[in-house]
């Protein structure tokens, strides 16, 4: 199926692309590469420009520079080429609510000029799991079944690369865990798979990984890496009055920062001066009663805080 | 490909639990209830009568005004200010002052004369009572003469007489004219504005998208929303025949092909100006008010109520390059007079225009936003 000869690693190739609008750099400079059979997270909070990078490379706007292909298709001059061979999956719920499920699956295989027997097989494990409800209104669905149906439209034409623009936003953790199981298996076919998400804790099941923060990336890496890259020393702390001890944290010039984290408080320290007792010392000299602090290994929303701070 | 897109549509209409309702209620209810309701013709003018006289001519005319069935006698007042005191009330329309010895002045051959006043703030009602009350007096007038004077009413009789004959639509009936300018109407609203708000949906609930990362045309997935409603409005005009033709008698003196041609250019003009307005508007409520918008000019300067003639130069500037008008033109000339292609050469003209401009329009701003 792949026609880019001169490359046949890369499914998606982008080059310093960059996008505005009026006056807001949506997208700086962005270049990255994506193998084939890869899955590919693009990790970053609300309003970094996934989106927009998103609907570039499914041809749905142009950039304003740059050079993107999706698999070696130019996404300016061949982009009839390459709506035959993605499956995109917007982060908002859009097929049509108005039709039942069947109805959804199969005008969605003839839009793609196929069937849906034809390229069932790859949907199976999904779409057997709301089979049963398949003369329901796609808009009567719960919001995982909804995920599911939006999932097999997506891949009902067998696409080679597939785009999910957030697709486990609003979704419980249970169908997030199943639905990043079927992508796992989807790569196993063969498929390349861009996803993005703003939550941190699911870039870990990527394959690589792109942190975007204001339209610019900030590293590119595996996961691994880029928590292996992390230099400094990592605290979670604790005490009985938690909004004082983050203005206190923050106030000691030896602490580097130090940010809220679920119920405790990571503080990062450079190597050297700065030790557990000392800073503990310093806290009950602040008044503060039953201190906790743990070393910890960092994650990759620690390694984010700490590569949007260096950005700032 | 189209067929599958087509299918879609169809069945997203049908489960649409107002649109079947509307497609057919709406030209019902706009051909059963407006001819009957908006009309020209004014009747129960509130009437005051001041009789300074009352002698039995002065009741005579009062009965004769009545009898006539245009006024009711709201109001007998003693003076001309206490007539006005009922008119600020709204109990009167229109005011008739009979002076002091009327009776005795006719008989006297002296002659006399009669006030009108009418409410004006509703300068056409104001104006029709007057010319209704003048008339019915100098018909009253008449009579008198010739009930005293016959010789008089003999040899006083007019040079010239009018024998008046109202051409292609006898009786002056409101709803002979009204009714093929609202099938326009319901043209309109069916074949323009239902499919840009039906592409603006789309956009707007994020489906839009979905077809544009698939090979779909998007010439294919207009035609495909265009069609059907192409089709409604077939039917609608149809049923619409079938209304004018049980409920009011019309049957178009010309030809049905004759109407069917012009009203598939016009659908086709009209569904081209809708889809220019979809290309604009992001969201349902900006592509309804647009609709709005342009449906409030058109429909007043379309000559549905008011002769574009009769209209300051620069508002009939305007109404010429109104598509409504011209097809009202076409619909009024086809049913009432039989006109033909070649007598409706210029509203041809227009229609075949307006659809080369609307579409072409529509396909450049499409471009554009692209």
């Amino acid at each position: 199926m792949n026609i880019s000869d001169n490359n046949p690693q890369t499914a998606i190739h982008c080059e310093s692309v960059s996008k505005k609008y009026g006056k807001i750099l949506a997208l700086k400079n962005i270049s990255f590469d994506v193998k084939q059979g890869e899955i590919f997270g693009i990790i970053g909070p609300d309003g970094a420009g996934k989106t927009t990078l998103f609907r570039i490379l499914t041809t749905l706007i142009l950039a304003d520079s740059g050079i993107a292909s999706v698999d070696g298709f130019d996404v300016v001059a061949d982009y009839k080429e390459i709506r035959n061979r993605v499956g995109y999956m917007p982060g908002r719920f859009s097929l049509y609510q108005d039709l039942t499920v069947e109805e959804n699956l199969e005008f969605f295989a003839t839009v793609f000029n196929t069937t849906i027997d034809e390229n069932y097989e790859l949907i199976k494990d999904i779409y057997i799991q709301i089979e049963p409800f398949k003369k329901r209104r796609a808009g009567k669905l719960s919001g995982g079944m909804k995920q599911k149906l939006a999932l097999s439209c997506a891949l009902i034409h067998k696409p080679s690369v597939l785009f999910l623009d957030e697709p486990t936003t609003g979704v419980d953790p249970v169908s997030r865990k199943e639905f990043w199981g079927m992508l796992q298996k989807l790569r196993e076919q063969g498929i390349t798979i861009l996803v993005s998400t703003p939550y941190m804790d699911e870039a870990s099941l990527c394959d690589r990984i792109a942190l975007i923060q204001n339209g610019q990336f900030l590293r590119i890496d595996t996961p691994e890496n880029i928590v292996g890259q992390f230099a400094d020393i990592l605290w979670a702390a604790k005490s009985d009055n938690m909004h004082k001890l983050l203005e206190d944290l923050r106030n000691d010039e030896q602490v580097k920062s130090s940010f809220a984290f679920g119920n405790s408080i990571h503080v990062t320290v450079e190597n050297g001066q700065l030790t557990v007792d000392s800073l503990k010392k310093y806290l009950i000299e602040r008044g503060h009663n039953n201190i906790e602090i743990q070393s910890i290994e960092p994650t990759i929303e620690d390694c984010f805080m700490e590569l949007s701070n260096t950005q700032i | 490909m189209i067929k599958y897109l087509l299918k879609k549509e169809f069945k997203q209409i049908i489960r649409n639990q107002f649109l079947p309702i509307v497609i057919f209620i709406f030209p019902l209810l706009v051909l059963l209830v407006f001819p009957w309701a908006a009309s020209y013709e004014i009747r129960n003018l509130n009437l005051s009568v001041i009789d300074n006289d009352h002698s039995s001519y002065s009741r005579r005319l009062t009965q004769t005004i009545i009898s006539s069935n245009y006024f009711r006698l709201t109001d007998q007042s003693a003076s001309y200010n206490q007539a006005l005191k009922s008119i600020e009330k709204n109990k009167a329309d229109i005011i008739l002052e009979i002076p002091k010895n009327f009776e005795k002045s006719i008989i006297n051959r002296e002659g006399t004369k009669v006030m009108i006043s009418a409410n004006a703030v509703n300068g056409m009602k104001g104006g029709i009572g007057m010319t209704y009350l003048s008339s019915i007096i100098g018909d009253f007038n008449l009579t008198i003469i010739s009930e005293l004077y016959p010789e008089l009413a003999k040899s006083n009789s007019s040079v010239i007489q009018i024998d008046s004959q109202y051409r292609f639509n006898k009786h002056l009936n409101y709803q002979v004219f009204m009714v093929p300018a609202l099938m326009v109407m319901i043209l309109t609203l069916l074949c323009g504005f239902l499919p840009a708000v039906s592409i603006v949906f789309e956009k707007e609930i994020g489906t839009m998208e979905q077809i544009n990362v698939s090979p779909v045309p998007k010439i294919t997935f207009i035609l495909a929303k265009l069609i059907p409603f192409w089709l409604i409005g077939f039917i609608a005009i149809t049923i619409g025949f079938t209304v004018a033709w049980l409920d009011y008698g019309l049957i178009p003196v010309g030809h049905f092909y004759i109407i069917y041609t012009f009203a598939a250019i016009y659908i086709f003009a009209i569904s081209g100006m809708g889809i220019v307005i979809s290309n604009y508007a992001q969201t349902l409520q900006q592509a309804v008010f647009i609709v709005f918008f342009f449906m409030m000019l058109f429909i007043m300067l379309s000559g549905l109520y008011t002769p574009v003639d009769s209209m300051p130069n620069w508002a009939q500037w305007i109404a010429a390059f109104n598509p409504l008008k011209h097809l009202m033109i076409v619909m009024r000339s086809i049913y009432l007079k039989g006109s033909n292609f070649t007598q409706l050469g210029r509203e041809l003209a227009a229609l075949l225009g307006f659809a080369v401009f609307f579409n072409g329009l529509a396909v450049l701003s499409y471009r554009k936003n692209n």
